[in-house]
Parts: structure tokens; sequence; C-alpha cells
């Protein structure tokens, strides 16, 4: 059997390269295709990426846990202890790299001149910078430096809106859970901007001891969030976190949390699996034509091996063996410049000229594309699977010739 | 012992609404270590009766035996399973595979039957020796000329040691030396190693090798004589 491979391999390898010039426009077509279909799928997968890390840095945190009727009415009187125990030793070992307790509660800040609603978060910063929830950038004054920190920091389209600026006081004012207003003046210590200017308008930050006390809160809190750094794999590790925290806390991955992101991601890769088939729809006419003329030119060849004693299912099999190397160069080709493109690529494309519509969908003016292997496997395998099949019925009837009359043609 | 058996053969061919005979109602026999010519003009049935003995075109009817195998009874796969471990071919022209160095056309039926690689080179070199080309194993068919890819066939024709060659028109395409030379080339396998050789040919000088000569016209057999063979005038 290894010999009759052997030489239905040679033949395939060889058959391919009798017409060059056909063979590099083949091969070229392949690979452009491959290289449109892992580029795109990058391309996609980094606008969805940003999307959802966006997303997370404003939920935040990949998973979080909640009072259990906190999702129900989110307001202090639903509110939870810090963590402890077992929670508290999950918290602080891997896979979980980073987590923040924080109050968060509706709130209204008002300036001399003017008074908006905002969410108001009370958090220890340093737990929330690793977190990746703090502001983006702090473009006056300066981040708070402790959970005991008594300033503000507020977006800069806020401060805008309020008509006050750095240094300035305001007043926040809120719902204890008596349903008493509770408010206190504060000073603005810091101005942030952030990648998404819609968020500037909506959180102010303080420290978290500062509204506990302003709300008579005790050390309970809002929320606790977490993340592990890998939002795709997040129901792999959070049913840990379920089991550390017991049956009188809500812990909900961000899938739940936010389910339009979670229908981003699936929406993306389903795209991701269309475009590529779409793709190489396209290209596979090409391939199928190459075959069939490499069929029509060695009629008479297919003859004699048929007149010689060659199985025709070996026939078959080399026509087919023949479309699987001109596949796999092609795909060689294809990834090798997809990667190059995307490595030259990595620090992303500025796309500003379009960036307010791209704000609106949760995006930076900077793309950046997301390589994944799993995108080049899926390429390789739609190419490898489409491409045989589209090379069936050429090499079929390569191998219903019939000999004599196949050894007859001119 | 007979080689090949042929009863009552009957092929016809529809060209539009023509019906051409190919074979009406053909009966003989070929012993083994025969060397015989099927001979007629164009269209006189030779190469579809040969066609037949070598299991590429089925009958319309009648039997017909090669060895101890029926091969109206055989299916397309069991048929060229017969021809790969049975029977050499030679063909007028396009013989040799392009792609495939003179060693390698030669151990290509070798290959295909699944003797290993060592078996093989033995092998070639010996048939290469043979028919008087050692030193061309690596040439490409475009690489020779004429009469060299013919004797390349005729060594892939009897690399696999096969009982029965078929040879169809073998010198059509070749000046009269190689020609010669080719046909001094089956006489000597012939009677050297007992190899039975059917050759169809409108050649007169082929002919005349041939210890018996079965001449055709119109898809019958009309004569069938035993001749001594004399060699090729140049």
């Amino acid at each position: 059997m290894n010999t009759r491979l052997a030489i239905v391999a040679t033949l395939a390898w060889r058959n391919l390269w009798r017409n060059y010039r056909r063979t590099a426009i083949m091969l070229l077509t392949i690979a452009l295709g491959v290289w449109a279909m892992i580029f795109m799928s990058a391309l996609m997968r980094g606008m969805v990426d940003e999307i959802v890390r966006n997303g997370l840095q404003t939920l935040p945190g990949e998973v979080q846990i909640h009072h259990l009727d906190y999702r129900r009415d989110p307001s202090v009187v639903n509110s939870i202890a810090m963590p402890s125990g077992e929670l508290l030793e999950a918290l602080n070992r891997p896979p979980v790299t980073a987590w923040s307790a924080r109050v968060r509660v509706p709130a209204i800040v008002s300036s001399e001149r003017d008074s908006r609603g905002v969410t108001l978060l009370g958090v220890a910063p340093g737990d929330e910078s690793k977190l990746g929830s703090a502001p983006d950038k702090i473009v006056q004054g300066r981040w708070l430096t402790s959970p005991d920190d008594k300033g503000v920091v507020m977006g800069a389209s806020l401060v805008r809106r309020l008509e006050t600026s750095l240094g300035k006081r305001i007043v926040i004012m809120s719902q204890d859970p008596n349903n008493e207003v509770a408010d206190r003046g504060a000073r603005i210590v810091g101005i942030y901007k952030a990648r998404l200017p819609g968020t500037e308008d909506i959180f102010v930050y303080t420290g978290r001891t500062v509204i506990q006390k302003m709300l008579s809160l005790g050390s309970s809190v809002s929320e606790i969030a977490l993340t592990a750094d890998s939002y795709r794999t997040v129901h792999s590790w959070y049913p840990g976190i379920v089991s550390a925290a017991g049956g009188e806390l809500e812990v909900l991955p961000w899938t739940e949390l936010d389910t339009f992101l979670s229908a981003m991601l699936g929406v993306q890769d389903g795209f991701a699996l269309v475009f590529m088939v779409v793709v190489f729809l396209a290209l596979s006419f090409g391939l199928v034509n190459t075959l069939v003329m490499a069929v029509f030119e060695r009629v008479r060849e297919i003859g004699l091996m048929l007149a010689l004693g060659m199985n025709p299912g070996l026939v078959m099999g080399q026509i087919l063996l023949e479309s699987l190397y001109l596949l796999l160069v092609g795909l060689g080709v294809g990834n090798i410049a997809a990667y190059a493109t995307l490595k030259w690529l990595e620090d992303g494309i500025d796309i500003s000229g379009v960036a307010q519509g791209m704000e609106m969908m949760n995006m930076s003016s900077t793309l950046y594309p997301a390589l994944q292997a799993r995108d080049m496997w899926m390429s390789t395998a739609v190419v490898i699977c489409l491409g045989l099949a589209a090379s069936l019925l050429p090499a079929w009837r390569a191998s219903r010739l019939d000999p004599v009359a196949a050894l007859a043609k001119n | 012992m007979s080689a090949i058996i042929c009863r009552e053969l009957c092929k016809t061919f529809h060209q539009g609404d023509q019906v051409i005979t190919g074979l009406d109602h053909v009966s003989l026999e070929i012993n083994e270590g025969s060397f015989t010519c099927l001979a007629g003009p164009s269209g006189s049935g030779k190469t579809t009766l040969l066609n037949a003995m070598g299991g590429l075109d089925t009958p319309d009817s009648g039997e017909i035996r090669v060895g101890d195998m029926q091969l109206d009874q055989m299916s397309r796969g069991q048929l060229a399973d017969m021809r790969l471990h049975n029977i050499g071919f030679v063909f007028q022209a396009y013989n040799l595979i392009p792609v495939l160095s003179a060693r390698e056309n030669i151990e290509f039926v070798m290959q295909v039957q699944g003797v290993g690689r060592k078996q093989r080179l033995q092998r070639s070199a010996e048939v290469l020796a043979e028919v008087g080309l050692s030193g061309m194993e690596d040439r490409l068919p475009a690489q020779m000329s004429g009469g060299q890819q013919q004797r390349v066939a005729v060594a892939r024709a009897i690399a696999s040691k096969p009982k029965l060659v078929l040879a169809d028109e073998p010198t059509a395409n070749l000046d009269s030396k190689s020609a010669a030379e080719l046909m001094a080339l089956f006489e000597g396998l012939n009677t050297q190693r007992g190899i039975t050789f059917v050759i169809a040919t409108h050649d007169a000088r082929v002919m005349a090798y041939a210890r018996r000569l079965i001449s055709m016209r119109d898809g019958r057999i009309i004569a069938d004589e035993q001749q001594q063979p004399r060699a090729m005038v140049l």
C-alpha cells in the first residue's frame, strides 16, 4: 500500500508543476483568499475584543458578586459584606488576577451652577487600578490615593457640564438604607478622560470608606468585581467562585451580566465562519477549473495508467492529492502572509476618521487586530474540506475514463 | 497450453446513426510462448481484438479467457487488476508518463503492484540493460527519441514478468532502424524468455517477424497462417 501511495504522491506533486503559470495563479488565489479570511477574522475579532473589553471595563470585571436581590433593586439596601473566609481565599488565588469591592449607588452631583445624575463609585483606588476599571487618563489633578480619600474624581465632560473645575467643591447626594437623603460636600481632586467619552458623564469616583460612612453602610459594599484576564474562558473558572461564595450571594459571569456583549462574541465567531466559507466558495470555482483543465490535458496519460492496471480509486486519489498539495501550499503562503501583515499592524490601525461612529459601538479610534490560532485553524479546515469537496467531481470523472477512448484522444 | 482463448467474440460501435462492426464472431486460440501478429488495414478489428484480449474493452458477446481467467465475467476493477498482474502493454504512441523518468516509468507497474523499492530498482536496472538503455535511467521521456521511448515502454511491459505482452502498432511512429531494433528486441524476449507476444500491425515488415499471422478484415479473421519469421528488411 505504501508503494502505491508513494507513486500517487509523486505523480500528484510533479503534475502540479507541469503548468507553472496556472499553478502559480491558483496558488496566489488560494493564498490571497486565506490571507483575507485570517486578516478579516483578526480584524473582526479585534473589534469585538475591544467592544467586549471596553464593556468589561465599564461593567467592570468578568465576574461580579452581589446580594441576591441587588440586580432587581440596585440600592444600598441590597449590600453585601466584605469578602472573608473561603471567598476571600478564592479571590486571592489564581486564576483571579484582581478584584475590587465597591460601593455603587445612583447619586446627584451638584456644582454651584448645575446638577447631574451620576453613578457614584466608592472604591479602593489600588484595587480598582488592578482590576482595570480605574479611569483611563487623569488629565488634571490626581487619582484617589486610598479608600479614605475624601476627594472626588470626575470626567472632563461632566466637569464641563457642571461648569466647575479642578479644586472646586461639589455636593454629592444619595439615599441611605433607611431611604433618608444623605449628602456631603467634596472637592474635585482629579479630572479624567475616558476612551469612551460617554462614561465621563456617568461615573464619579471617591474613596469607598467615605461613601460607606456617608450612607451608614458600615463595611458593606454593593458589589465585588473580579477578573482573571481571560474573558473567553470565564465559564471554566467562575464556578469555583460560586462555590466559595456559598448560596447567600449571587455570582454571575459577564456573559449573563451583559448579554449584548455575550451575543457579540457569538455573532463574531459565526460571522467569521460565514465569511471564510463565502471567500472560499468564490475561489473554489478557480480550483475546480484548474483541476478540470489538468484532467482534460492528461486524458491520454490517465487512460494509459488505467490501461496499465492502475485502480480507478488510485487515479481519483492522485487528482485529489494534487488538489490537496495545491491547497496546502496556498494555505502555507496565505497563513504566513496573514501573520506577517497582522504582526506589522499589531500597534493598531488608526481609524480616527470614523471615530465618532466607532464611539457609538463602544470602540476607540485605534483598531487592534487580534490574531488567534483558532482562526488560522478554522481557515485551514474550511479550505481543505471545501477544496477537497470541490475537487471530488473532476477526480471522479478522471477515474471513470474509458482507457481505450482516453488513449485514442489526440 | 493456451495463453488466450476467444470464442465467438462480437463487438459493435455506434457512430451517430452508423453501426460499425468491430468484431464479428471471432474465435481463436493463442498458445503460450507464441509470437503472433494480428494483421489488417485500418478498421479491420485488430485493435478491437487486442483490446478485448487485454481486458481494455468488453465484447458485446462471446467468451474470452486469458490463462485461467474469464475476462467477460470480470468487473472493471477486476479487469484492472488482471491487466496489472498478467499483461504488459506497448501502445503505438504516448506510452510513457511524462513526469516520470525512464526508471520510474519502468517501475510504475511494479509500484502499483506493491513491489518493494529494492526489488524494483534491481529489476528496472536489469530490464533497462536488456533493452539496451543502461545509463538512461534518469532521463525524462521528452529527453529521449521515439525509439528509446518505445524501448522503455517495452522494458516496462516486461519488468513485472508478465506472461503476455500485447503491442498495438508499436512501430507506427518509428523510423525503419528503430522499428527493426524494436522487433529484434521483441523476438529476443520471445525466444529467450518465452513471453507470449500478440502484436497488432498493418506494417508488412513487422508481420515478417511473426511465426503466426492472423489476417483480419471487417471484424473477421480471414486467414490464420503459420510462417517462418524473417528479419526485417531495412
